[in-house]
This record gives structure tokens, sequence and C-alpha cells, in this order.
């Protein structure tokens, strides 16, 4: 019989497709999961709403439900509420700055008041950084260059 | 919800889904060409949001008509220029940096009106939809406005240019706002906002700007055209943009 924490540790086996050092239930994806019986459903929304991991996302995990042994898998999507990059776990914010991604400062709701806050360089941990660019190679990053090291990197976006 | 409030919220979403559809096409038209590398990367992004906004708007509409999602892409990709209900504005050529980016301007504003309004709409999916599309905008605006005014208040050439769009687009901006049949009914039942009241907020936004550039908005009628009638630059775009879905329908993809 699958349990709530079955399901919830073998989702955390599944890496964000465009970030491959955090998994998608740190980032904030997964909703809920509804077990009945041989079905089971897992709640997820999507961070951006273009964005083209979503149904690489979807796909990973039906896979892991059936490796699981669910009969019946499936997956709803929701955009209410809207994914907040606040969700994203202290233990992801420290990977993604691992990773060389700057994580997003916390807004509470709304995004404006960190709007122009500038990250520390996530190589030397400098805060003289200036932006480059508000978008970047994917959608949920912004393009930065540290004025001490003189290296460029992204942050993932507030929002 | 009565047959007749359907009716008009399906045409209310299905105006905003092809106008966020047409935009991203044309923004995307930019894509390896754009003045430079960073403006290259956020404009084929701006164009990935709004494309990704279109496809919020057209789930909601597969689901007015209780079709499955995938009349999305029969919509998109197998219907010709007369069926579809984007404004002009956002049909016309990408023409120069400065024309594309107070297009971006003009249409980003229009959102940035009528997304908080919709996001109070008592239709759930509507209000939850605009909500989401609306914490992505942010950086849509911010970038559109920085470029109005860097262009706007640049060299005498990029002033120059910002004028010669304004006074091509400022008359067709109005028609993001035209009237639709069954308009009072879905806004007695609060499911769609008065637009009347909001093109005022969105010219007040506007000029505000426009001023600060020293740019002027041409005396000339604003227009009432529907959103049924198009320009021969919709087909050519239609014909780019559909003619490798036509060319093998039921390929799978």
């Amino acid at each position: 019989m699958l349990t709530q924490k079955d399901v919830w540790q073998a989702l955390e086996q599944i890496k964000d497709p465009e970030i491959p050092v955090i998994n998608i239930v740190e980032m904030g994806i997964v909703r809920e999961v509804a077990i009945n019986g041989t079905a089971v459903m897992v709640t997820m929304t999507p961070t951006f709403s273009g964005c083209p991991a979503l149904n690489v996302m979807r796909n990973d995990i039906l896979a892991q439900l059936r490796t699981l042994g669910v009969a019946q898998p499936s997956v709803n999507i929701v955009n209410a509420p809207a994914w907040s990059s606040d969700w994203i776990t202290p233990e992801a914010r420290a990977k993604l700055n691992a990773f060389g991604l700057a994580p997003p400062a916390i807004h509470g709701g709304d995004v404006n008041v960190i709007l122009f806050d500038m990250p520390h360089c996530p190589r030397c941990g400098s805060a003289d950084v200036i932006l480059k660019n508000s978008f970047g190679t994917t959608l949920c990053r912004a393009m930065y260059v540290c004025n001490q090291c003189r290296e460029p990197f992204e942050q993932f976006k507030g929002i | 919800m009565n047959a007749e409030l359907t009716s008009t919220l399906d045409s209310r979403v299905l105006a905003l889904a092809d106008d966020e559809l047409i935009l991203a096409h044309r923004d995307s038209e930019w894509t390896g060409h754009a003045p430079m590398i960073e403006e290259d990367i956020a404009l084929a992004n701006i164009a990935q949001d709004e494309l990704g906004h279109a496809t919020l708007w057209y789930d909601i509409l597969c689901d007015l008509r209780g079709q499955p999602d995938e009349h999305a892409d029969q919509l998109v990709y197998f219907r010709d220029a007369a069926d579809w209900r984007n404004a002009q504005l956002l049909e016309l050529p990408i023409g120069d940096w400065a024309f594309t980016m107070l297009r971006q301007f003009l249409f980003d504003q229009f959102e940035w009106v009528l997304l908080p309004a919709l996001a109070k709409s008592s239709h759930i999916a509507v209000a939850q939809a605009a909500a989401k599309v609306l914490r992505e905008e942010i950086y849509h605006t911010r970038h559109s406005t920085a470029w109005v005014r860097r262009l706007g208040q640049g060299t005498a050439e990029s002033h120059r240019r910002m004028q010669t769009a304004l006074d091509v687009q400022w008359p067709l901006a109005s028609q993001l706002f035209v009237p639709m049949l069954g308009d009072a009914a879905l806004v007695a039942a609060g499911i769609w906002p008065d637009m009347a009241p909001l093109q005022q907020q969105w010219l007040a936004k506007v000029s505000e700007m426009l001023a600060e550039c020293g740019l002027v908005a041409p005396a000339t009628a604003a227009t009432r055209i529907s959103r049924h009638t198009h320009t021969e630059h919709l087909v050519n775009l239609l014909a780019d943009m559909q003619s490798v879905a036509r060319l093998d329908p039921q390929a799978d993809w």
C-alpha cells in the first residue's frame, strides 16, 4: 500500500529539467498528492506559464508513478495559487547558489519590492554586481556581471 | 452561465488569446536579428512568455467550448485570417526596433490595466489566469517602458523613429478597447471589466510616458473598427506561421 511519504519521496527524485541540481518538490512545483486505491493524482503548477519544461516534468512524474507501480497515474496542472519563487526551499536556494545561479530574494507576495535588488555573486559572494539583462537563457533567468571577480552569472528571477 | 454570457465571454477570451499569439509571433521574428544580443535574448523571452499567456487563454476557451486542449492547435494553425480576432496593431510587420518596442509598450500597458481587473473576475478560471499572467508582465512593462524612454529621449534619429511609429500605431491602439456585442451583460455579471474606464486609465499612463519623451500623439480620430477586420499583413503572417502544420494536418508533433 503506497503512502503519501512514498510518493513524495519518489517525486523528490525528479530533477528540474533546466536546473538539474534541484528537484521539483523543493522548487515548490508539486502542490498535492492524492492517493485513491490504485489511482494517484499529483497536482502541480507551472513556474512561468510559457515554460517548456512543464511537459517534461509532467511526463517525468507520470513515469515515476508507474515505476512505483501505480496503475492509474495522473497529473493535474493548476494555475492558482500562481507559483511564487518564495516557495523555493532554503535548501534549494543553497543548491542554486552552488550551481552558479543566484537565488531570488524573498518578496512576500509582491515582486515589486525586490525588483531592483541586486543578488550576490554566486562565485565570490560580492554584492557589487550589475544587471546586464532582465531576461536570460530560460524564461526564469536574468543575467548579471560581477564587478569584483568579473565573471558573468545568472539569477533565478523573482516572481 | 447562460448561452449569451458564454458566447460573449468566448469572444472576449478569443480576442485576448489571439492578441497574445500574434504579438508572440511578430516578436519571435526578431530572433537572430535584434540589434544586440541582449535584446535578441530579451525579446525571444518576451515572445515565449506571450505564447505561454496565449496558451492559458486558449485553454480557457477550450473549456468554454467543451473541447479538448488540442482544439487550440486547430485554432492557431488551421484558422483563416477572417476568423482571427486580434487587434490590427499586433499584426503589422515588425518595422524597425522603435516600432517593435512602441507596440510592445502599448500592448504591455493595455495588459497592465486589464489584468488586475480581470483578476477580480467572477469567472474563476479567468481570474486565476489573469493573476498568473500579471506576475510575469512586470518584467515586460519594465523592459518596454525603458526602451520607449531610451529611444524617445535618445538621439534626434531615435526620437524621429519613435514618433514615426507612434503616428502609425496610435489610431490603431484604441481597437484594443473596442466594445463587443453583449459586453454589458458580461460586465453586469462581474465576468469581464468595463473596457471604457480601463481605456481612460491606459490613456493616462501612456500619455504621461509620451509627454516625458516629447512624443506627440497624432490628432487623428481613434479607430472604432471591430476586431473582425484585418489588414493583408495578417494573411501573410498566417501563411508563414501555418504553412508547416498545413502541409500535413495529421502529423504527430
